[in-house]
């Protein structure tokens, strides 16, 4: 259960060795030790990111989890709820993939949108389901502030990310008379191994900040949020842009 | 059976989760949906007064008892009553009151059913000489997991499961009936002795003094002073009023069921209308309103008792977000462990305006009922983003002083802290697990707490 202040006492990550969904793991865990299902292709870093929550204090355990099979996906969520309730599960994987290629690739094409987009709506039904026959939980959709509105410089990327944005929103609609809480998370460029050796963008965060708002986010029961929350300002304003003039900017 | 989906809290309006709400049932529907019930459980449910999770259970079906109101037996001789366990107190008091019986044991709302106040084991202002509510119960008719109604006393068969069930929280089964003995009073008045405090040190020094020579006693003390004003408080202690005590003028009705409520709070209040200095503004003019010293006046329920049932649904007025509770006892000799806290509480970043400072008497035969001898300190907060490490470094306080937390008002508790508190846990396990072996009864306390 979620407590009063917002504790959870357990949470599913699927995507087990993506940075900010880690970051999100031990913000809580800083506070109160909880279990943890860390959701990911078997490698040595995830079992290193089990081994360092155990270090904490967590009950771990790690499920083989891969976006690109879908048919999977209702299993893997099986087995997440099999010792218990999930209260907070993070929709974290995702891939950047190369911009220019993206566009002219099919197969390139297909991976982006298989795993940013296909992965979360299967991995997304299958946890509704589940979140419904328990009556309470939280989710936590990392989104990008890409997906807001899609540029063209990275148009594929973005596209996958207004898919999944839309996505989690209704569900969260959908999922409230379950007593279920939806939060999306808009990120802009984070410091990852994702985007190792890019030129930092504006507003750039570390994935410890953006899992500093999206706990908050959790325990304020807040449908939206940007992280950093400048972003909010700055998407309002791109958002109203007109094309001709959008599609000039250096963006 | 009507049946609905609902989204519940509870007083304290935290942490929603969705339950089956099964309304309006008998007797036989309720042992029928007892007998079938899936892993998620049931859990009954009163009016939801509880502060925390105790009447929730997400994902499963939670019991509205209100319904089943009935008062069925009244010996205005002896004072014993049985009733339905959705009778609210505020019923049983009008009904009684004429017939010059009170209930003996009385929170701070009457907004509370009977079953409730059996499964919180809930105590009042008379806690040092008079005992917490199951102290007065002489029966309880429970419904257990098995769908069988079995009939509990104090110390009769079944002494075990009564025990078990006085505190329980509702995870024995779902109390039906009760046999309670009522007080006989002279009046529904109260006279009343107010003093103000210093200080801490002179509250404690003057609730040691003399405080077994009032029925009733309560410390109302402000939360937002530091220093050496800290822990200054307003005393009001009493007795049930005799008749002779009266003016004239109340003497011609003197069991009136004088309660007034004057308005009710709209749903409207943003988070954080109650900050730091609003709720400072509080406290001073609360302490400074109350007379340094004046013995002996007369007061009626409302100004006694419930001071809080003045303003129905007041729990809106902290916003969205909603507030806790937080209720511990610690034993006499854990003085140190009360001024610590308060520190904290008034230093740290939580604001509190319901601060109540009492001495608690013995405790009684159940294993999870909360109260013991010693001190018992209760503060309402708002829930902000920096609340839940304060009060993690005060249970941990309570904890090292052999004290506990008050089931029906904590919200937050962990597993782990709360066995340290309850060494009596094992014995109650067993009686549960007899009673229950499948594990129907859950809520979403039972999960927090690994119970």
């Amino acid at each position: 259960m979620i407590d009063a202040v917002g504790n959870p006492q357990s949470l599913l990550l699927l995507g087990g060795t993506s940075e900010i969904g880690l970051a999100i793991v031990d913000r809580f865990a800083g506070q109160r030790p909880l279990r943890v299902v860390l959701a990911a292709r078997p490698s040595e870093r995830l079992d290193e990111a089990a081994e360092r929550l155990r270090a904490k204090g967590c009950t771990v355990s790690t499920l083989a989890f891969d976006a690109r099979r879908p048919e999977t996906h209702e299993e893997v969520v099986g087995k997440a709820f099999s010792d218990g309730d999930i209260d907070v599960t993070v929709v974290a994987f995702g891939v950047l993939g190369e911009a220019e290629r993206a566009w002219q690739d099919v197969e390139h094409a297909r991976e982006l949108a298989e795993v940013n987009f296909v992965a979360p709506v299967t991995v997304g039904v299958a946890l509704a389901n589940r979140l419904r026959q328990q009556g309470h939980g939280a989710v936590v959709a990392l989104s990008s502030v890409a997906g807001e509105r899609v540029r063209r410089s990275n148009f594929v990327y973005g596209s996958t990310k207004a898919g999944i944005d839309g996505f989690y929103l209704g569900l969260g609609e959908a999922l409230k008379p379950h007593g279920v809480q939806v939060t999306v998370v808009r990120p802009g460029f984070v410091h990852t191994k994702m985007t190792k050796g890019m030129k930092a963008a504006p507003l750039a965060a570390q994935p410890e900040q953006v899992a500093e708002i999206a706990v908050t986010a959790v325990r304020r029961r807040q449908d939206l949020v940007w992280a950093p929350g400048a972003w909010r300002f700055v998407m309002s304003v791109l958002r109203h842009i007109p094309r001709a003039i959008f599609r000039k900017l250096p963006i | 059976m009507p049946e609905k989906l609902g989204r519940l809290t509870g007083w304290g309006r935290t942490a929603p989760t969705t339950a089956r709400i099964l309304e309006r049932a008998d007797r036989a529907e309720l042992a029928d949906v007892v007998r079938a019930a899936d892993g998620r459980g049931v859990i009954p449910r009163g009016l939801g007064r509880s502060y925390g999770d105790a009447s929730q259970n997400a994902g499963g079906l939670v019991l509205d008892m209100t319904a089943f109101d009935q008062i069925h037996h009244v010996d205005t001789e002896t004072g014993i009553v049985t009733v339905d366990a959705g009778v609210s107190l505020d019923k049983l008091m009008r009904q009684m009151l004429p017939h010059g019986l009170w209930i003996p044991v009385l929170p701070g709302t009457r907004q509370v059913t009977i079953g409730g106040a059996i499964a919180a084991d809930i105590h009042g202002k008379n806690h040092h000489v008079e005992g917490s509510f199951c102290n007065h119960v002489l029966a309880i008719e429970l419904l257990t997991a098995d769908g069988e109604i079995r009939t509990v006393t104090p110390d009769g068969p079944g002494s075990e499961l009564f025990w078990a069930t006085a505190g329980g929280m509702g995870l024995t089964g779902v109390v039906l009936r009760a046999t309670v003995q009522l007080k006989s009073v002279e009046s529904a008045y109260f006279l009343v002795d107010t003093e103000r405090t210093r200080d801490l040190d002179d509250l404690m020094s003057r609730l040691m003094d003399n405080d077994d020579q009032y029925t009733y006693s309560v410390a109302w003390f402000d939360a937002a002073s530091t220093g050496a004003k800290m822990g200054r408080a307003v005393l009001t202690r009493g007795w049930s009023a005799k008749l002779d005590d009266l003016p004239a003028k109340l003497r011609n009705d003197p069991l009136k069921f004088n309660a007034p409520q004057l308005a009710t709070v709209p749903p409207v209040f943003p988070s954080g209308l109650l900050n730091k200095l609003t709720v400072s503004a509080f406290n001073e003019v609360w302490y400074r309103k109350a007379p340094k010293e004046r013995r002996g006046e007369v007061q009626n329920i409302t100004q006694f008792f419930h001071p809080l049932d003045i303003v129905g649904e007041w729990n809106r007025v902290y916003g969205p977000r909603g507030f806790l509770q937080y209720q511990y006892a610690v034993p006499y000799g854990a003085e140190d462990t009360v001024r610590k806290s308060m520190e904290i509480i008034s230093s740290g970043g939580a604001v509190s305006f319901l601060n109540v400072l009492k001495r608690f008497g013995a405790a009684n035969g159940g294993p999870l009922s909360f109260p013991m001898p010693g001190w018992t300190l209760a503060v309402d907060i708002p829930i902000t983003d920096d609340l839940g490490p304060l009060l993690d470094k005060l249970d941990q306080l309570v904890l090292e002083a052999g004290g506990r937390l008050y089931l029906a008002k904590d919200s937050r508790l962990t597993a782990d802290a709360f066995r340290s508190m309850y060494p009596r846990l094992a014995e109650w396990q067993k009686v549960r697990d007899a009673v229950d072996p499948r594990g129907v009864f859950n809520s979403d306390l039972s999960r927090r707490l690994m119970l």
